[in-house]
């Protein structure tokens, strides 16, 4: 998704890194052999970055300038949650949220090539307080939450199954916003989505929240989740 | 062997006796693990420094030990260990990454790639970066 943008901007003193959040590195490889990225591509086991940048959910981005400066905190990195309007019986979106989709990814696009051309001139460049203003702080409950979770992944590592996965149930009550905990933690299906019964439930639970809160940005949806 | 979960991945140390939620670890396993420094002024890094509690100095330092436990209990940085505490996984404070993130300074991390090659943050910098996640799952 972001190779066409690292290879028209490499030359702009651009890079995209891209984080697997993934404590299996073998379910990653499948996907980078595929896609053959040439920006580099890390694999965040204990999901870290969660930790540092207070993210919640894949795809979140935070863009960071020449100085090593946040001018845009995680945030939602251009999807938009088409797939809680999908019809299991035809495997179709209405054609309404298949507009939505295309429109919060095409925006967001947009606005990295808008960034990755212009630097800090770009319209999409937060002030240094609207950058702040736009950072989710985390409070106690959550920074307890993540030492939990990578003592349980650790532990499931071991083969301590029951101690691990107690402890991931615990990290995910503490943090509840925080679906990459969740879904890490989550039993898989064959195909190796966290995609199960508990996930449709635990996204229905969410009602008129989102799932996926659009980025601050001019053009992004701003009607909720699609309505069922 | 006790193994500590640190943001490169777990490492065996060597820890001393103690209670259950004391980790006792050498100066130098302290150093490499957490960048924290034993100096006399107490538990030290950059030009921070955590003083030793006069009145309980026995539950912090003992025998050329450090109790690395009760020292992140008292910065208030999160913490957690399996009940045969062989694990353990020291976290920071809300407090610290909201300090952090405040300053705007985007923090600095260290991960693999595929291949094993570890890449920081700070390698690029000088560069516009797109730091995206996403996940197989």
């Amino acid at each position: 998704m972001w190779q066409k943008i690292y290879d028209d901007y490499r030359d702009h003193n651009f890079v995209v890194i891209a984080v697997a959040m993934d404590n299996d590195r073998e379910a990653t490889r499948p996907w980078i052999e595929a896609a053959k990225p040439t920006y580099p591509v890390l694999i965040d086991r204990y999901h870290q970055l969660a930790d540092l940048y207070n993210m919640v959910n894949v795809p979140q981005a935070v863009w960071i300038d020449e100085a090593g400066n946040i001018v845009r905190p995680a945030e939602n990195a251009g999807a938009y949650e088409g797939f809680r309007a999908l019809d299991f019986e035809t495997m179709t979106m209405p054609e309404d949220v298949t507009a939505t989709v295309k429109k919060a990814r095409a925006t967001y696009v947009a606005a990295v090539r808008d960034w990755a051309e212009k630097g800090s001139d770009s319209a999409h460049v937060f002030s240094r307080d609207a950058a702040r203003d736009h950072c989710r702080a985390p409070d106690d409950t959550i920074a307890k939450a993540h030492v939990l979770f990578r003592l349980g992944l650790y532990l499931l590592e071991a083969g301590n199954s029951v101690e691990g996965d107690s402890l991931l149930v615990e990290a995910s009550a503490l943090h509840p916003d925080s679906w990459t905990i969740w879904r890490q933690a989550a039993d898989k299906l064959d195909n190796g989505l966290a995609a199960g019964p508990d996930f449709w439930q635990r996204v229905s639970a969410l009602g008129d929240r989102y799932y996926y809160p659009p980025a601050d940005m001019a053009g992004m949806p701003t009607d909720g989740p699609p309505k069922l | 062997m006790t193994t500590v979960l640190t943001e490169l991945g777990p490492v065996e140390v060597t820890a001393g006796p103690g209670r259950d939620d004391e980790l006792w670890l050498s100066a130098q396993d302290t150093e490499a693990l957490t960048g924290w420094t034993m100096k006399h002024e107490g538990l030290c890094r950059d030009d921070v420094c955590m003083p030793v509690p006069v009145e309980r100095t026995d539950d912090y330092v003992r025998d050329g030990l450090i109790n690395l436990a009760a020292f992140w209990r008292r910065m208030n940085n999160p913490l957690a260990y399996s009940r045969n505490e062989d694990s353990w996984a020291f976290g920071v404070s809300a407090q610290a990454r909201k300090a952090s993130l405040n300053s705007l300074a985007a923090p600095d991390f260290s991960l693999p790639d595929l291949d094993g090659g570890v890449h920081s943050l700070s390698d690029y910098r000088g560069k516009k970066v797109f730091l995206a996640t996403w996940a197989s799952w």
